[in-house]
């Protein structure tokens, strides 16, 4: 394993790649940007942009229909946009992975993503999906692995939530500057 | 063409087209209703619930299996709600897949209100071709159920065919609907028991 607090989406990547996930679903993220890219180069992987999350749970849900494996990529504010096509996972207990980069909590200057941030954890809650909560990078990378476990073995829709004191918020008036 | 196909014949015609190779998926409502109808296997998916997700269930089953020829029967309904679908597909293209829209501009199960596609204005063949998708038509008429049979079956996709239908009110042909069955029972199909639940 590499030092995790330096290149954590590079152990995420790894154990993506031991644990058989072969189609990643996404709607790109700054905080995901890095490990996209690793997924983008890695022949095994095959990568899909989809126009709205809810693409991404329907997809999924078809590829483990057809017997494989994948993992959806979002941020906080595209878990609303996912709640009624998590019906389909939940009545067919299909096995679910997401990893959802968090907004709208640690220092956010952006109070539209704040609704959402902070309804994250209750709304998938209320689907029925699995939440692990990581606040810091170097755990990540288990908590991928664990999630993994949980959602293909156990049959569990699983989402592994990445802080935003993990990830380092956007200083917005340093940008405007 | 006068007042449009009868989806339960044009369905019925179309399942005849299929082979050992061929999965299909049925959105909510009729689609679902048409396929039961036409003859129920295990190689079907019938989707019951999650409106606007057939398309991009279709197109995640023809990701991870190439050899198979995936066909996504929907309605209007459910395709109008899920639009981006054809974008992503189109970007990310699969050679297996046909999606069939039975457009009756209508909301069937909800009391038959018009949809977007009723008055003309809006034509989701022409949102598919516009999107990318490489093979996109729009069938009227029974004579021209040898060419579906052809787009859907044979011709290198994505394809997106609009048929456009009557609206009728016929019998509810329901199928099992236990969605963890019904995915069982497709993939173990499919993948072999041995390999769908270990």
């Amino acid at each position: 394993m590499t030092d995790s607090k330096l290149d954590w989406p590079a152990d995420v990547h790894k154990i993506l790649r031991d644990e058989g996930i072969t189609q990643v679903a996404m709607v790109p993220d700054a905080g995901h940007s890095r490990l996209i890219e690793l997924c983008q180069s890695d022949n095994a992987m095959s990568l899909a942009t989809m126009t709205t999350e809810e693409e991404g749970i329907h997809m999924l849900s078809g590829v483990f229909l057809g017997g494989g494996k994948g993992v959806m990529l979002l941020q906080s504010s595209g878990v609303g946009n996912i709640i009624n096509a998590l019906a389909m996972p939940n009545t067919c207990r299909i096995p679910l992975l997401m990893i959802v980069t968090m907004r709208g909590e640690w220092g956010e200057f952006n109070s539209w993503q704040v609704p959402m941030g902070q309804g994250t954890p209750g709304a998938l809650e209320a689907m029925g999906v699995r939440v692990l909560r990581i606040d810091e990078t170097d755990e990540v990378p288990q908590a991928v692995k664990a999630a993994c476990r949980l959602a293909f073995d156990s049959q569990q829709m699983v989402a592994v939530l990445i802080s935003q004191k993990a990830l380092g918020f956007k200083d917005f008036r340093e940008l405007a500057r | 063409m006068s007042d449009g196909l009868h989806r339960r014949e044009l369905v019925k015609e179309l399942v005849k087209g299929r082979d050992a190779n061929t999965l299909f998926l049925a959105g909510l409502g009729s689609p679902c209703w048409d396929l039961a109808n036409a003859g129920d296997v295990p190689e079907n998916f019938y989707i019951w619930g999650a409106m606007g997700g057939a398309a991009m269930t279709g197109f995640g089953v023809a990701r991870v299996q190439p050899e198979k020829r995936v066909v996504v029967l929907t309605g209007d309904g459910e395709m109008l709600m899920g639009m981006g679908a054809f974008a992503t597909i189109a970007n990310h293209p699969v050679r297996n897949l046909a999606i069939v829209v039975l457009d009756n501009g209508r909301f069937g199960e909800t009391g038959g209100q018009k949809t977007h596609t009723s008055t003309g204005v809006t034509d989701l063949a022409g949102i598919a071709k516009a999107s990318g998708i490489p093979v996109t038509a729009t069938i009227t008429k029974e004579s021209e159920i040898g060419n579906l049979r052809e787009l859907v079956f044979k011709t290198p996709g994505p394809v997106v065919v609009v048929a456009k239908v009557q609206y009728e009110k016929l019998k509810f042909v329901l199928p099992a609907n236990s969605g963890s069955y019904l995915k069982d029972r497709f993939r173990n199909a499919i993948l072999g028991e041995d390999r769908a639940q270990k």
